[in-house]
């Protein structure tokens, strides 16, 4: 047992509460009688802590398709200060895919085919929806939309649910090479799909996704990051979810040298429910890093975003960064944020930092939350106070810590081999 | 036949302003088929003396005993105690996220007997067990108390207690935050466990209220982390009637 128990028997007494799971650690919750100031941000607990001052109101970030506005990042910029930005060369290059087209494409696209209700082609630039729903946040995204000359685009007609997974299944063919990539996702009025996006082997690669989510449509995207060691990802993933229209996004990182995923979604109308998950596990040297933003630009629409991770290993290596951003036309808006991580062994640096700017107080609720530590001594007490020895009440904490998220993709198939990906990292410093 | 023996306990924690004695001398005896209640005010001890017993790690013992049929309890990690026969049903039970009722209770049973129990009759005692503490049947798949009200989280510490079947029970304030239903669900839990099991309980609680569901043989009353006053369940009657101020008054 280590010396952070701060709790007895559940009541707090310590002063430097390191809660995981389980969690009195429920930041705040402003109720909809709160008239919340405009601007609103903490930091989180634990390893690492930072406060964001100075960042400016998310909603005055710059985006669109120029690239002149998009200079090369020093890593000074708020958007890149925790990122190896110099391990990005390759990706914020501007230069073509390497040799695209021919045998030396350095990725290789695999996707479901034959699938009632789905249809499979491709978008130029100016093709709509390509281009309606994402809007470049960052240099990496500019790159990959310019560069990205057929976009692959799949589409779900109106109505027609399909059952079977759409898999589109990226490999990349060669360490280093870069590799740019547009992708749009589009499911029509009413459908309901799942599209799994699963990323292997290695490759310098930058990866745009949109996904347009018509009205009263159901859509999951998974998106799987099973590189290689030595691949480079960075990738901005974009969703505006219709009226009634469900969404749910999760991104699991396990592999990769560096992984920078931003993950963001909008609304078109009302009555509209977007989650986001992530799960990722970062190993030694591993760079991870996960920035979701909920723009509330309608009103009364909800939003859950829950980001969990587990570190292990010397310069094993986490960011998270979660906007929400209310605006004043978002009322009756509910939304909720949080990041749990969970830092296995010493040498590890997970940052974490939720950021809520609200611009209106007639909201159900909006509330954020942010834990970064070790086990809860609190849950592995609990456990042996129940006979269970030590060792087994720690596999099962991280396992329950770990599988809340995979619970949530829904496909059994993938939970399990995820679930198995999982025990192979796990096993590496013997928890 | 079980026998809980404390002696002379003296229990201190660690707290900003440097270390600070909670238990001054605790001396218990609790055997198989006793009721012992500990009643006291806030502050007493009684959740210390519950939490040492089960060996949280907070609580450091810095002199005295706790034997269970002579084996030295001290010397035993937290889950061995379990194994050794003792329960704690807590004052605040823990949420477990990811950790699903079935798969916990499974997997404590089976350490707490060595053997896993056979899956028919496992499944269908948890499921008598929960339906007798009104426990509704998707608890099982939900994970270890994870949104459970207050009161629900009480009822699982008492699924508990009847499947685990400990000798000794240490009840830490079973009774706080229960509505008047509730207390009597869980009140007939903890009588059918200690009955069917020849259990030794150790119920610790604020108030009076319990003891009209669950009859004490014996009454202990802390106060400044020492037993001030022992006697029979007239004693709870007198605390209704007249409080805690005489021993208070006494102590200061």
């Amino acid at each position: 047992m280590t010396t952070t128990d701060e709790k007895v028997a559940g009541v707090e007494v310590g002063d430097s509460r390191i809660s995981i799971p389980g969690m009195t650690e429920e930041g705040e919750n402003l109720a909809a009688s709160t008239n919340a100031a405009a601007e609103h941000s903490h930091g989180g607990l634990g390893e690492s802590k930072e406060i964001t001052s100075g960042a400016g109101s998310r909603a005055n970030r710059h985006t669109g398709f120029d690239l002149a506005e998009f200079p090369q990042p020093t890593g000074r910029e708020e958007e890149w200060r925790f990122t190896p930005v110099k391990k990005l060369a390759g990706v914020l290059s501007d230069t073509p895919t390497a040799e695209a087209g021919t045998d030396q494409e350095p990725v290789d696209y695999q996707v479901t085919e034959g699938l009632q209700g789905v249809t499979v082609g491709t978008l130029r630039d100016g093709e709509a929806p390509r281009g309606t729903v994402l809007q470049p946040a960052d240099r990496a995204a500019v790159l990959a939309y310019r560069h990205t000359d057929q976009a692959l685009h799949v589409r779900v007609d109106e109505d027609a649910e399909v059952t079977e997974p759409i898999r589109i299944t990226v490999t990349g063919t060669q360490a280093g090479a870069r590799a740019n990539s547009h992708i749009v996702l589009e499911a029509g009025r009413h459908a309901r799909a799942v599209f799994v996006l699963e990323h292997r082997g290695s490759a310098d690669f930058n990866g745009n996704v949109e996904v347009k989510v018509a009205e009263g449509a159901d859509v999951s995207v998974i998106s799987l990051q099973r590189w290689a060691d030595d691949a480079v990802h960075v990738g901005q993933h974009d969703a505006e979810v219709g009226s009634d229209a469900r969404y749910k996004h999760v991104a699991v990182s396990l592999g990769g040298s560096v992984v920078r995923l931003n993950a963001n979604f909008r609304y078109a109308g009302e009555g509209a429910e977007a989650e986001m998950y992530g799960l990722y596990f970062a190993d030694a040297g591993q760079h991870i890093e996960h920035r979701t933003f909920v723009d509330h630009n309608t009103p009364r629409n909800s939003s859950n975003v829950l980001y969990k991770g587990a570190l292990q290993g010397q310069t094993a290596r986490t960011v998270w960064v979660g906007d929400v951003l209310i605006r004043k036309a978002a009322e009756g808006t509910d939304s909720y944020e949080k990041n749990q991580n969970l830092i296995l062994t010493d040498g590890a640096r997970a940052d974490s930092v939720p950021n809520l700017e609200i611009e209106t107080g007639v909201i159900e609720g909006a509330g954020h939350a942010s834990s970064t530590g070790r086990f809860d001594e609190n849950h592995l007490f609990y456990l042996m106070a129940r006979g269970i020895p030590e060792k087994q009440a720690r596999q099962l904490v991280v396992r329950g810590f770990l599988h809340e998220i995979i619970q949530k993709i829904g496909v059994a198939s993938i939970e399990e081999s995820l679930a198995e990906d999982l025990e192979n990292e796990l096993e590496i410093h013997g928890n | 036949m079980s026998t809980l023996e404390i002696k002379d306990l003296h229990v201190s924690i660690e707290t900003e302003q440097g270390t600070k004695e909670i238990l001054k001398g605790v001396s218990l005896t609790i055997s198989s088929g006793e009721k012992h209640a500990i009643m006291g005010p806030n502050g007493s001890g009684k959740s210390t003396l519950a939490a040492t017993i089960a060996g949280h790690p907070r609580y450091e013992v810095t002199s005295g005993s706790i034997t269970l049929d002579g084996e030295d309890v001290l010397e035993m990690e937290v889950d061995e105690r379990a194994r050794a026969g003792l329960f704690l049903a807590m004052q605040y039970p823990v949420e477990v996220p990811g950790v699903t009722m079935t798969n916990f209770l499974r997997t404590a049973k089976t350490a707490i007997d060595g053997e896993a129990p056979k899956i028919r009759t496992w499944t269908k005692d948890v499921k008598e067990a929960m339906a007798k503490l009104k426990i509704d049947a998707d608890f099982a798949n939900r994970n270890v108390n994870e949104g459970f009200s207050g009161g629900e989280k009480k009822r699982v510490e008492i699924l508990q207690l009847e499947l685990f079947k400990p000798k000794i029970a240490v009840l830490d304030e079973t009774d706080s935050g229960l509505d008047i239903d509730a207390l009597r669900v869980v009140s007939e839990g903890v009588n059918r466990a200690h009955a069917e099991n020849n259990m030794g309980t150790l119920l610790i609680t604020h108030y009076t209220r319990i003891l009209n569901y669950i009859k004490p043989d014996y009454v202990h009353v802390f106060v400044d982390g020492k037993v001030a006053e022992q006697g029979g369940p007239e004693l709870a009657d007198e605390l209704e009637a007249n409080g805690y101020d005489r021993f208070l008054a006494a102590a200061a």
